[in-house]
């Protein structure tokens, strides 16, 4: 059985059709990784899976459960799905040990003590320990977005979705993020947005290749790299191989 | 003439009591009115955001003497609701506070970031939860500079309350030099020095509130 399923969805603004109809499902502990040119939908699509926007036709079941229907609970959802932003958004007023453990506390209900336990747990997790008590202004872009990862990884998510989470950071930053995404890989769902070809190569069970708001190819990172079905997958592929580098 | 002065210290402290007392009430009911107000105008669902920006046109455009004449004259004693003049004078100082405070309010929501909302979102808290946890905590410390010029607005206006015959500092500065009137130039001069010894401390303690519960590396004010 699939854990998320994203059948046909759309979603416009205005007149502008983002999304034509995109499926794709997961298997629980899977790693997806979604890649394409700017303004292709691919955040729309995380920000509809998450419900942040709702889509205009189509289904999303996670666990076998409809979360598009109107009628649902979407914060009892949301808690299931992790979300790790380009921008990090961690709160500003808050230490990073309480980024983590806020949702713990406030959504979840645990008891302050034990929430905060468990959100060293997963500062450790992330390789934090030492910056717990430092507000997001004191740390670096990497050390912001592992705080950003164990504020997702607090809530115990079956999913995480990361949208493009290491744009934002300076090149020698990416790889501390990349290390801790790719520890979790098979510990939990994930379904990235990003650039980083090494890791859609190293880490992703499949490849989803992105264009005008429809799905052009998708497939193991083997097969998406060494022999494309399509000819445009060949040419993004190795035109961001250029940019990005092989590995 | 100074001996005079002096013994009728007692009777302006007492009037002070009474400025203090308007002054914590009213900003207590502006305050709350007031995040309620923003909250309303930022987050509410229509028409509730109109109806709040009618409220904080209205007061705004009002004269304060006008207010008070309104609740105290108009509403307790032609129609009855039966307010003494110092509750009516709490709430013509703190129903027109709020609209001001909602306007330094809604500014600061405006200007944390939208991915902060999100982001709580994205945790499972509700758009209440949301915005009580993560948007008025940041909302707080962003508004000290507009909400301590407030307070001092709120403390010097207090002495208008004179006009419905609250027994406040300046009423009882006024039974002083009406008795001895060759004191009335130093009673006014001392009710002056002591609104500004108050506006001056209140600044002070504020600005140190202010450094205290800065949002580390979000700060404003700070000496560039």
């Amino acid at each position: 059985m699939y854990m998320l399923e994203v059948k046909d969805v759309h979603k416009s603004y205005g007149n502008l059709e983002v999304l034509k109809g995109i499926s794709f499902s997961m298997k629980k502990e899977d790693t997806k990784v979604i890649i394409g040119t700017s303004g292709t939908g691919k955040s729309t699509l995380l920000r509809c899976i998450n419900q942040l926007d709702s889509p205009d036709k189509g289904e999303i079941w996670l666990d076998g459960e409809e979360i598009t229907k109107p009628d649902i609970d979407i914060n009892r959802i949301r808690q299931k799905i992790g979300f790790v932003f380009q921008e990090f958004n961690l709160f500003n007023h808050l230490t990073a040990l309480r980024n983590v453990s806020i949702g713990l506390e406030k959504v979840k209900g645990i008891p302050k003590e034990e929430a905060q336990k468990r959100a060293i747990k997963e500062l450790k997790r992330v390789g934090l320990k030492n910056q717990a008590k430092q507000y997001p202004a004191q740390l670096s872009g990497g050390q912001k977005q592992r705080v950003g990862i164990a504020r997702a990884l607090a809530m115990d998510p079956t999913i995480i979705l990361f949208d493009e989470p290491t744009s934002a950071l300076d090149p020698e930053l990416i790889g501390d993020v990349l290390d801790v995404m790719k520890s979790l890989a098979g510990e939990v769902a994930m379904l990235v947005v990003t650039h980083e070809m090494g890791f859609a190569r190293n880490v992703a069970d499949e490849i989803i290749f992105m264009e005008g708001g429809i799905i052009v190819e998708s497939g193991p990172p083997k097969k998406m790299f060494q022999n494309p079905k399509k000819a445009r997958t060949k040419e993004f592929l190795g035109r961001i191989s250029t940019l990005y580098g092989k590995d | 003439m100074f001996e005079t002065l002096a013994k009728s210290l007692p009777q302006l402290l007492e009037g002070l009591q009474t400025t203090l007392g308007l002054t914590i009430l009213s900003l207590i009911l502006g305050t709350l009115l007031g995040i309620l107000l923003a909250a309303i105008r930022v987050y509410g669902r229509f028409p509730l955001p109109y109806l709040v920006m009618i409220y904080e046109r209205v007061f705004r455009g009002i004269p304060l003497i006008v207010i008070f004449f309104l609740i105290y004259f108009g509403l307790s004693l032609q129609l009855g609701i039966g307010l003494d003049a110092f509750t009516a004078a709490i709430f013509g100082l703190g129903l027109r506070s709020a609209a001001y405070q909602a306007q330094i309010f809604r500014s600061a929501i405006n200007s944390i970031p939208e991915g902060q909302m999100i982001a709580a979102k994205s945790l499972g808290m509700s758009k209440l939860e949301s915005i009580q946890y993560i948007i008025i905590p940041q909302m707080l410390r962003l508004s000290i500079p507009g909400w301590s010029n407030e307070f001092t607005i709120v403390l010097k206006d207090t002495s208008i309350a004179f006009s419905i015959g609250v027994i406040e500092i300046m009423r009882q500065g006024r039974y002083i030099y009406v008795r001895n009137p060759d004191l009335t130039l130093y009673v006014l001069l001392l009710i002056g020095l002591i609104y500004f010894i108050l506006v001056f401390s209140a600044n002070k303690g504020l600005s140190y509130l202010e450094k205290k519960y800065k949002i580390s590396g979000f700060e404003i004010g700070t000496e560039r």
